[in-house]
């Protein structure tokens, strides 16, 4: 079918691009790898574009098979897309801001001397990420997991001449497989009880009972993990700060907006089975509100432009689990929606900002770059406004509306995330007056270069910028009397539980809102008076004491994973290697060696190369064959 | 049983022929050193082998025994050709042609 080979096409190009780019990059010039590497990601957006506009008239989800993957037993697995609502928002938000951040890497690696990797691996991971989201089954999900793990590892190691960098690549990689483990368990589970790995099939069986609630807690629980070591919750989200080491983009796309929020889908494609086991669904939201309370602390403290941003996101998702954990699916892929815009806004002003400082990431040695960057300024400051927020601006929606989901299930919970929505206005207005207020505190060379970056990579930020203000009406809440527009685009993906939500009253609602919104500002203002009219600035790491030191050291929680986990393991390895590899392998190995030298030894004082023992050898060897057929016949 | 050949020897008398013609050919292969008499001992068994072929294809009156003969002869011809190149190629290198100096290929 035409229409089929086109959707087939939204997964095909990026992966071709990767081919085109890895094999003849170094042959073509810069220009017609970046060219070639966003087109291949721009295409396939306005082909799902022209399915969501299908879908808004009532388009029916679309479902079709390439090939018979393998088969074992009475069971076969089949390659298969499925196109439906979730999937074609996501597929959206990956190829939409993966253009924008394709075009941005045109001019920001510009002087990389492997600019052609680096845009293969970035089209190599967007064809991860599509299958991740574009599969009909478990399986073929996995797959796009384990990609996307692999091109993360790619990336953040892009540099890979710097050890330290290559470490984070390792630890991302490992601290990923760890969770990998959890979704593995948990498709076994579901294969086990339900007889399918087909999203369609799992889910009719699990309306009819396939599986109890005690093996659903289980099956969802090790599912969970799984999301965790992906989307950096408590307890694997130490990597994502360090995953930091790679190019400014790609943490945009990869750590930011795309690869992270993996873990929120993976719940949302599985709610049939989340709900019913309700116990998964706390322990995700005390794990989500823990991790967004942790790593709003330790934002607070933080010095480099990135690690913010770094620890901003690890909070942000934790709010989005959250969201699932109240059970508003829709209200957390609203959220990872603006999300993916206002961060990746976010990330692409900081990597301007870097560009401009000549690779200098410290928020203390910046300060007044609103003089000359002004486009990344005015981005920046809707960004923030928008993680802050503050209305009208996307993120206040998505976030209040978390909020108020929270209220409705746990007035703790939501005492706890408007904590969590203070600070992040705090830390990130702290971030921005530090960065673009005040007078400039680097050196004299930093300051001659200081230059707005061009144009290829304003635009990206300027289209950001106005999805993040704007963003918003996606989901305007209930008491504006207007249609939630994703909240009715996504109702088909929801599995009834029977339970519906009673809605709050409207005077409680705007309640909520106007604390949300104060607290914002509230924060804000501390954040201007201490930085802006204060012009304090924080100083060098050693001068931390207590709490403070506490969030800058980000709670030494590196250091306690490496005393629990990363010491045994060394030693473990290390008896290892001494009992078993050293004396055991190598025994075995050597003694073979050392079996044939010794028989070869032997053997050589035969070959005297004497000729006429030779022959004489000949001939008792002859007379000794006939004599034995003789007598022995 | 004494079936006789040619000229009144019999059959016997000329497989202990063969045999002591073949058994001067091992000795003279074993015990000297000069190429060209070790050469010559191979002959010596080859011819010696061919004798009883054609013995014994007299004694069953059939002639394939001496046919067969001719083409080993032909053969051991051509294979003198090459030895005796060999040979030559031996002298040249060595000056001399002593069998024991071919050890020195061990090395």
């Amino acid at each position: 079918m035409p229409s089929n080979s086109l959707y087939l096409a939204v997964v095909a190009l990026p992966l071709i691009g990767f081919i085109i780019s890895a094999l003849f990059g170094k042959k073509l010039s810069k220009q017609i790898v970046g060219i070639i590497s966003s087109s291949v990601i721009i295409i396939p957006f306005f082909i799902i574009l022209n399915a969501f506009i299908g879908f808004l008239n009532g388009g029916e989800m679309i479902h079709f098979y390439l090939f018979k993957w393998f088969s074992v037993g009475h069971y076969s697995v089949n390659f298969g897309i499925q196109i439906d609502q979730l999937s074609v928002l996501m597929v959206m938000l990956i190829t939409g801001v993966g253009s924008l951040i394709h075009l941005y890497s045109i001019s920001y690696m510009h002087d990389d001397e492997n600019y052609s990797n680096y845009f293969s691996y970035l089209n190599l991971f967007v064809f991860f990420m599509l299958v991740l989201v574009m599969s009909d089954n478990y399986l073929g999900m996995y797959i796009g997991w384990e990609g996307v793990a692999l091109t993360s590892y790619l990336l953040i190691g892009f540099w890979f001449k710097n050890n330290e960098y290559n470490d984070a690549a390792k630890k991302a990689f490992v601290m990923n497989r760890v969770g990998d483990l959890g979704f593995l368990v948990g498709m076994f589970f579901v294969f086990y009880y339900t007889g399918s790995l087909e999203f369609t099939k799992v889910n009719e069986a699990l309306g009819l009972g396939a599986m109890v609630p005690q093996l659903a807690f289980i099956a969802s629980a090790a599912m969970f993990l799984g999301a965790t070591g992906k989307s950096a919750q408590i307890p694997l989200f130490t990597w994502l700060p360090d995953a930091m080491a790679g190019p400014t983009p790609v943490s945009a796309l990869i750590h930011a907006a795309t690869m992270v929020t993996a873990g929120i889908y993976l719940i949302f494609r599985s709610n049939a089975l989340f709900s019913l086991a309700p116990d998964t669904l706390n322990i995700v939201a005390i794990i989500g509100i823990a991790t967004a309370l942790y790593a709003a602390l330790v934002g607070l403290a933080q010095n480099d432009i990135k690690k913010v941003l770094a620890y901003s996101t690890v909070s942000q998702l934790g709010l989005m689990f959250l969201a699932v954990g109240v059970g508003a699916y829709t209200t957390a892929l609203f959220h990872v929606l603006t999300h993916g815009f206002f961060k990746a806004l976010l990330f692409l002003g900081s990597g301007s900002v870097i560009h401009a400082m000549g690779g200098n990431q410290d928020i203390r040695e910046m300060g007044g770059l609103k003089k000359y960057m002004p486009i990344t300024y005015a981005t920046f400051l809707i960004g923030s406004l928008a993680i802050s927020g503050i209305p009208p601006f996307s993120g206040f929606f998505s976030k209040d509306e978390i909020l108020a989901m929270a209220f409705q299930q746990n007035k703790i919970l939501w005492v706890l995330g408007v904590a969590v929505s203070m600070m992040t206005a705090f830390y990130m207005f702290r971030l921005l007056f530090l960065t673009f207020s005040g007078d400039f505190r680097g050196s004299k060379e930093e300051k001659s270069h200081l230059h707005e970056s061009p144009l290829l990579m304003t635009v990206p930020l300027i289209i950001l910028a106005v999805l993040s203000a704007i963003g918003g009406i996606m989901g305007l809440p209930e008491v504006f009397h207007a249609p939630h527009f994703l909240n009715n685009f996504l109702a088909p993906i929801i599995v009834q539980t029977g339970e519906a939500h009673e809605h709050l009253s409207a005077s409680t609602e705007y309640m909520l809102m106007a604390i949300a919104t104060v607290s914002g500002i509230i924060s804000i203002g501390l954040a201007y008076t201490l930085y802006v009219a204060k012009k304090s600035v924080p100083g060098i790491d050693a001068s931390y004491s207590g709490l403070a030191k506490l969030a800058n050291k980000k709670f030494y929680i590196d250091e306690i994973y490496n005393f629990l986990f990363v010491r045994p393991a060394k030693w473990i390895s290390d008896f290892l290697y001494r009992a078993v590899d050293k004396v055991l392998v190598d025994g075995i190995v050597e003694l073979s060696g050392k079996a044939s030298l010794f028989t070869g030894d032997v053997l050589r004082s035969l070959q005297t190369g004497q000729t006429s023992f030779y022959i004489l050898a000949m001939v008792l060897s002859i007379c000794f064959i006939i004599g034995y057929f003789l007598i022995g016949l | 049983m004494d079936i006789e050949i040619f000229n009144g020897v019999s059959v016997q008398q000329y497989i202990w022929l063969t045999v002591i013609l073949f058994s001067i050919g091992v000795l003279g292969v074993l015990s000297r050193r000069n190429a060209i008499i070790i050469f010559m001992s191979v002959e010596l068994m080859l011819n010696s082998v061919n004798l009883l072929l054609v013995v014994f294809s007299k004694m069953h009156a059939d002639s394939m025994g001496q046919v067969f003969v001719f083409f080993s002869m032909s053969v051991a011809a051509a294979e003198v050709a090459v030895g005796l190149a060999i040979l030559v190629m031996m002298y040249r290198n060595t000056k001399s042609i002593n069998i024991d100096v071919l050890s020195k290929i061990k090395e």
